[in-house]
């Protein structure tokens, strides 16, 4: 039961992180490689914090908060770039971040941060935590994107240029974007620490980005549903199959080059291929919103 | 009557080349002005200057006394600018009906956590209608834009435009690519709407139907006024028609 509630729980923070990252790249169309470094950076707030005699409930908080504050300052860098710049500047921000941490000292350096406290609500109260955290998180991802941010989102997506012709203040709603979806991943990252109990510099990694862009790629970039279920899976398979966890990184970049090439909608967009709605516009038609 | 739009002393250069230069001309409050003058004359870049996505060298441009000129896009157009470009960039993931609802809904997404706390589409859906309707594409409401043909594209930025309520309407070119019948059912749209007090600049090649509805012209040329007043008079002017037809037609 114990390993049970550990993949559930892992596979939970995976939702969170990932849902981050959707927030960010699927609903405002900012391509992001570098989202380990802002659940890193929640991870060792949130870990430095506890470590320090601080409650878990206020360090929960403080991580999103920390990174959310680090996702605003890479915002900003969305300002000036975009596209495959943008992409390489976040790639950038995550490299940055394992090279500062592994040279601080105070965050353990190389050998990170161990003896990280237990919450103190059960291997099964945590787990119920996570779940509950990732359900919010997806709640609000729905309600999200029917709301009006949603939908000036979707137009950011579809035409930056284009945006402001309607009024749209592209830049806030951008920084709007990185500053909620990199506090989700502090969250996550929090989670993270709390729940395996030791971080180090090479838990929050290129790969890590990566995978995380690979659950958003493979449940379909924007799709709150298709998001969820890729995380999970991709979570759980390398578990309970050795070979995958072996060969992980090998998979999850083969996964990103076949959806890219085969179905760019991801599995939504396969579901949505088979299930097609009244309208007829492409990709984000299946969160369409009607009154 | 009262300046609405006032542009002044307006210049504007790309690399060495100087596509506007000194340009000074008004719009008034009711009034559907033709902006026009032959290829390259520096039309659209005065239109773009306007809207804040080219950014002049000097001179300025105020809406309803308000000063725009250091202002961007997005604020321009929340003052009261309303743009239909002259090539179409609809939201191509959205039906034509989502792309006017998101005009419709402006007061909305002016700030984004307030836009967070909206859900209602309903209004705005309604309002969409009205617009599509005003440009004779109802039909095409719940269509995705790739499937439209470029006329009917051409109306949804006019209606995308209508949506948010503009004081000026600035329209680039909205007659290309329209065969003569559609050309001059949109430029009957256009009067009435100008009919209906929508202040409007219209930039247009096709000047039968400029000289029919506008009420004046300005024309511009190598990025200069040359010259402004009622349509008749001002084709007359042998410097446009020299600008127009060739120096041996003055």
């Amino acid at each position: 039961m114990a390993y049970e509630i550990t993949l559930i729980t892992l596979a939970g923070i995976a939702v969170i992180a990932a849902l981050g990252l959707n927030l960010i790249t699927g609903f405002c169309g900012q391509i992001s490689l570098g989202h380990a470094a802002f659940y890193g950076t929640g991870a060792y707030g949130a870990a430095m914090l506890t470590t320090n005699g601080v409650s878990f409930w206020l360090a929960l908080p403080a991580s999103a908060l920390l990174a959310g504050a680090l996702g605003l300052v890479v915002g900003l860098a969305s300002l000036r770039v975009r596209h495959d710049f943008l992409a390489i500047t976040t790639m950038g921000v995550g490299f940055l971040f394992i090279g500062v941490v592994r040279q601080q000292d105070a965050l353990g350096g190389e050998m990170g941060i161990y003896a990280i406290p237990d919450p103190g609500i059960g291997r099964l109260g945590y787990m119920f935590l996570v779940v509950i955290l990732a359900s919010l998180t997806a709640i609000f991802s729905l309600y999200l994107k029917r709301s009006w941010m949603g939908f000036a989102f979707d137009a950011i997506a579809d035409d930056e240029d284009a945006a402001p012709m309607v009024g749209i203040d592209v830049a806030r709603y951008k920084l709007t974007a990185f500053a909620m979806g990199t506090a989700i991943a502090g969250v996550a990252g929090a989670l993270y620490a709390h729940e395996i109990k030791y971080i180090g510099p090479d838990s929050f990694g290129f790969p890590e980005s990566i995978a995380m862009l690979a659950m958003v790629a493979v449940g379909g970039i924007g799709s709150v549903g298709g998001v969820v279920f890729a995380a999970v899976v991709m979570t759980v398979l390398p578990h309970w199959l050795q070979v995958i966890a072996e060969y992980k990184l090998l998979l999850y970049g083969g996964l990103l080059f076949a959806v890219m090439r085969f179905s760019p909608g991801g599995l939504a967009g396969l579901v949505r291929a088979w299930m097609p709605r009244p309208g007829g516009a492409d990709a984000p038609a299946a969160d369409r919103v009607e009154p | 009557m009262t300046a609405l739009l006032e542009i002044r002393d307006v210049a504007v250069s790309f690399g060495g080349v100087r596509a506007l230069d000194g340009v000074t001309f008004a719009l008034q409050e009711g009034e559907l002005l033709g902006l026009i003058g032959p290829n390259g004359a520096g039309k659209t870049t005065a239109l773009r200057a306007i809207t804040g996505t080219v950014r002049p060298d000097r001179g300025a441009v105020a809406l309803a006394g308000l000063d725009l000129t250091r202002l961007p896009v997005h604020r321009r157009v929340r003052a009261g600018l309303g743009m239909s470009q002259q090539l179409v960039r609809p939201f191509r993931a959205m039906t034509a009906i989502e792309n006017v609802m998101l005009a419709a809904g402006a007061a909305k997404t002016g700030a984004p956590l307030r836009a967070l706390l909206q859900r209602g589409r309903a209004a705005e859906r309604q309002k969409a209608r009205v617009h599509l309707n005003t440009v004779g594409i109802a039909e095409a409401a719940e269509s995705a834009p790739d499937s439209l043909p470029l006329g009917t594209l051409k109306r949804l930025e006019m209606a995308r435009a209508l949506a948010l309520e503009p004081k000026v309407l600035l329209l680039d070119e909205p007659l290309a690519g329209l065969n003569h019948i559609e050309a001059r059912r949109l430029a009957e749209t256009i009067a009435e709407l100008n009919r209906g007090g929508v202040s409007i600049i219209l930039i247009e090649h096709n000047l039968g139907e400029v000289m029919r509805v506008c009420s004046r012209l300005v024309v511009l040329d190598n990025g200069r006024v040359l010259g402004e007043g009622a349509p008749a008079a001002v084709m007359a002017e042998p410097e446009v028609r020299a600008a127009y037809l060739g120096a041996g037609h003055a």
